[in-house]
């Protein structure tokens, strides 16, 4: 690690939960653009974004997926905003073991937002036609850090949830098929 | 692979408590596309006309749109069919939301069911895992009241819910299917489900769908996204403000209701209050609104927001749209706080918005007039809107005249006798229609009447304009862009028609147009049905974002079914003659066929046997409305007319109408003895 200072864009996704009305096109479109081959398949389940609406309660809150977690919060936070009490975990981020967000529906693999990458703009924004979505960006010098791969992440939650013996017996047996 | 459907149905027999995943054959699909189209093709070959409405044998399907759950804006529609208890014929109410999608993300393009369960029970399908439970706890819990115990009972917040409340449960006639901001309401389909015993499917799906051309349908989508934005844009001008944009008539966002409130009817569809807007109610009205609507909120992938959250004082919050806001409000001639508050119980009993009002004003006038007397009301309030409550909770719970009520104005005139027929006045086929009262005969609306199987206005108009530009040059600039006619005549037709003189109504449009243009305008709703598309964006409003040259290409790529226009106007023509097929079979006569006697002030008789002459002709039906074997044989549909003629409605050597029908008065008199 050097510690060399780079210029780096950072995009920020503001979010303006008055605005939503809860179509959860965000979802769909998210879903549809990380299928593969892209746009071949949808299913809100896969987003990295997801609407956490309660009508009756008027709670609308889109989440993104941030990263993934081993074990749940020792505590956790339960808000009242506006006199309007949302549920607990409401607006964190994490792929976690406590709740089913943010998890691949089969494989049960984390998800984390890309901010669609390679696309001119990310796809939940373009979708969302009342703005609850809006993309900001602006330049920061921050000090230059090994990102970690998503597949090291991806390896290392099933490593947590079935243990790396299991996981490299897999990976053996996988490889002699081929 | 299947490509848009999941290629699967849900087959749940009640009786027996059997659940069967069973899958579809991929030629129906092609034949019917899905949603309306394949619901068609299973209640005819599975519901033959001897099953009533609340026979065990009787199917209630609820049908996801072939494209529901795709990318496609705005395709979320569940077509929820069977038989009603009400007209006696095939019901096909739709509901927007969030089911349809969800369904198919289970793994399901239907749920069918059949039998009926012994005791109150809901159903839960999670993925493949589906379950009957028991439902005995939420009896008489109003419909989003057992939404929201389900959800919680099954800690799953995002399972979606359709349920019935309490008038489903007993039965009443015009009982409503509710989905959270949607609901499935005319025809009596939730008297239907509650018949069965059903009180809730509830779906939550994590599966994928799949889409044929992936890249060539989501330019497909962009490009409706696009349209959109610009339509949002661009409002339509010279037409009431409810004409000039998109999405279903958007009520939850007027607060003028100037035109509503002195063009439709009040009461029982009787009286206009022409000066009834000022000031004073503007003002009211609006304060009303704008502190119980706590946000506008939309269907499943769609940005036009057409329902609202309604929080009135005091009560449960709710979810509505469209009409309903008025309707109760109209019927007993009150405010729109009455409105809201009252639509807030209804909502929760299930009930039909535009025939409940219409009943209860009906009792009241019967009242009036001496034909029911305070008998038959006991300890009913002496204020108005008191009034309205009582009988709200009279009928759905079936008490003393409630039952009878219960049945619609047309069946409970009968029953009641003394002259009420005259004042269920405002049937088409047995069902309470929307409340206007006009002066000059529309010809194209008299042949949407006459013959609109899903026998409600808003169901089958839209595309064309509802009346001619004054002046020729605004008249061109509406056809500069109008690029969804299916044939450029329809501009000329459109050019042409001016609002006084030779080219004017009843004569112009002249009958052949009139056959076009209604064809036209159905074949869009019956293509929504099939694809399961709100027709707020496409068959509805005026220069929608889905149409007849776009549709083709939505199918191929989404569904890979290779189509085109013909092609697809073909199959729509199949299941909607399908769709009459089912309703002649069960009786259905031209004698059915007609607007209220007292629609329109200047009637022509002459013409307007003159119009459903052609119009019949048009569409490939002899004289008495029943589809000819020419026609069926070359929609392939030669089963309906081999069935036709073994049941002698047509006969072997031709295609002569069958005068020997008995009428259903001698039919009722049979069913007696
Ligand atoms: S697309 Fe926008 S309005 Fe729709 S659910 Fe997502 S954030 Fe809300
Ligand atoms: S930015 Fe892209 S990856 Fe992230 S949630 Fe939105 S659509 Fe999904
Ligand atoms: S146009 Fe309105 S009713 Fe239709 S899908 Fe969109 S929000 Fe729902």
């Amino acid at each position: 690690m050097t510690g060399d200072k780079i210029k780096k864009t950072i995009k920020t996704i503001r979010i303006d939960v008055d605005k939503c009305n809860g179509c959860r096109a965000c979802e769909m479109i998210c879903s549809a653009f990380h299928a593969t081959p892209k746009y071949s398949s949808n299913n809100p389940a896969r987003s990295r974004i997801r609407i956490i609406r309660e009508p009756l309660r008027d709670l609308y809150v889109p989440v993104y997926a941030g990263e993934y977690t081993v074990a749940e919060c020792a505590g956790r936070d339960k808000y009242t905003i506006d006199g309007k009490e949302y549920d607990e975990c409401s607006f964190c981020r994490a792929s976690c073991p406590s709740r089913d967000e943010f998890k691949e529906p089969d494989s049960g693999l984390p998800l984390k937002c890309d901010m669609c990458e390679g696309e001119e703009e990310p796809l939940c924004v373009k979708w969302c036609m009342h703005d609850a979505l809006i993309l900001e960006e602006r330049e920061e010098e921050v000090e230059e850090l090994e990102e970690q791969e998503d597949l090291e992440i991806g390896l290392g939650s099933l490593a947590d949830k079935y243990g790396l013996q299991t996981i490299m017996d897999a990976l053996s047996r996988m490889s002699k098929k081929d | 692979m299947r490509y848009a459907e999941t290629g699967f149905n849900l087959e749940v027999d009640l009786t027996r408590g059997n659940i069967e995943k069973v899958a579809s054959d991929p030629r129906d699909t092609e034949l019917y596309l899905g949603g309306l189209g394949t619901n068609a093709k299973i209640l005819w070959d599975r519901v033959p006309p001897e099953v009533d409405a609340f026979s065990p044998e009787n199917l209630l399907i609820f049908g996801a749109g072939l494209l529901c759950g795709t990318p496609a804006v705005g395709c979320n529609r569940t077509i929820v069919s069977t038989i009603s208890p009400q007209t006696k014929l095939l019901a096909f109410s739709m509901m927007g939301g969030f089911f349809a999608p969800e369904l198919k993300y289970a793994g399901f393009d239907k749920v069918i069911l059949r039998g009926k369960s012994s005791n109150l029970v809901y159903l839960w399908i999670n993925n493949d895992t589906v379950e009957i439970r028991d439902a005995s706890h939420l009896k008489g819990k109003g419909s989003l009241e057992t939404a929201e115990a389900i959800k919680k009972e099954l800690k799953q917040p995002k399972a979606q819910v359709a349920a019935i409340g309490m008038a489903g449960e007993n039965r009443v006639l015009y009982a409503s299917i509710e989905q959270g901001r949607s609901s499935a309401s005319r025809g009596g389909i939730g008297a239907v489900m509650g018949d069965k015993g059903v009180k809730a499917i509830v779906v939550r799906g994590t599966k994928d769908i799949n889409i044929a051309q992936p890249l060539e349908y989501m330019e497909l989508c962009n490009e409706v996204m696009e349209y959109i934005q610009f339509r949002n844009e661009n409002p339509i001008p010279g037409v009431m403000p409810i004409l000039a944009g998109l999405g279903s008539p958007q009520e939850m966002k007027v607060h003028d209701e100037k035109w509503h409130t002195e063009n439709f009817m009040w009461g029982n569809s009787r009286t206009r209050r022409r000066d009834f807007w000022n000031d004073e109610v503007a003002r009211e009205w609006m304060e009303t609104l704008d502190q119980s609507r706590t946000r506008l909120i939309s269907c499943y992938n769609c940005p036009m927001t057409c329902g609202a959250t309604i929080s009135m004082p005091g009560l449960p919050t709710y979810m509505m749209k469209c009409f309903t806001k008025l309707t109760y409000t109209m019927g007993a001639f009150s405010n729109l706080d009455f409105g809201l508050r009252i639509a807030q119980k209804a909502t929760e009993y299930g009930l039909d918005g535009f025939s409940a009002p219409q009943v209860m004003a009906f009792a009241l006038e019967l009242l009036e007039n001496g034909i029911l007397t305070d008998k038959d009301f006991p300890d009913m309030p002496t204020d108005n809107e008191g009034r309205f409550f009582y009988l709200l909770d009279k009928i759905v719970r079936r008490e003393g005249i409630g039952d009878i009520l219960a049945n619609g104005t047309y069946w409970a005139a009968r029953e009641i006798g003394n002259g009420a027929q005259d004042y269920a006045h405002n049937n088409i086929k047995k069902i309470e229609q929307l409340p206007l009262k006009l002066s000059m005969l529309n010809p194209i609306y008299f042949l949407m009447y006459c013959t609109g199987e899903k026998i409600n206005i808003t169901q089958i108009e839209g595309q064309f304009p509802q009346a001619p530009y004054p002046k020729k040059e605004h008249r061109e600039k509406f056809c500069e862009d109008w690029i969804q006619v299916p044939d450029e005549k329809f501009k000329q037709y459109f050019l042409d028609w001016e609002p006084r003189g030779e080219n004017s109504m009843p004569f112009y449009p002249t009958v052949d147009m009139c056959c076009d243009i209604v064809d036209w305008q159905e074949k869009m709703h019956y293509i929504d049905d099939a694809l399961g598309q709100c027709s707020g964006l496409s068959a509805f409003p005026l220069k929608p974002p889905y149409h007849i040259h776009n549709y083709p290409k939505f199918i191929s790529a989404g569904a890979g079914i290779d189509m085109d226009e013909d092609k697809l106007s073909k199959a729509a023509k199949r299941y909607r003659t399908l769709v009459r097929a089912i309703n002649i079979r069960r009786g259905m006569r031209r004698k059915d066929e007609k607007p209220p006697e007292d629609h329109w002030k200047k009637r022509f008789p002459e013409l307007e046997k003159e119009l459903l002459d052609a119009y019949y002709k048009f569409k490939g039906w002899n004289n008495e409305g029943i589809p000819t074997k020419e026609s069926l044989y070359d929609l392939g549909l030669d089963y309906v007319s081999k069935d036709f003629v073994e049941r002698g409605i047509l006969t072997d050597c031709e295609d002569s109408p069958d005068k020997d029908m008995p009428d259903e008065d001698v039919l009722a008199e049979k069913e007696k003895k």
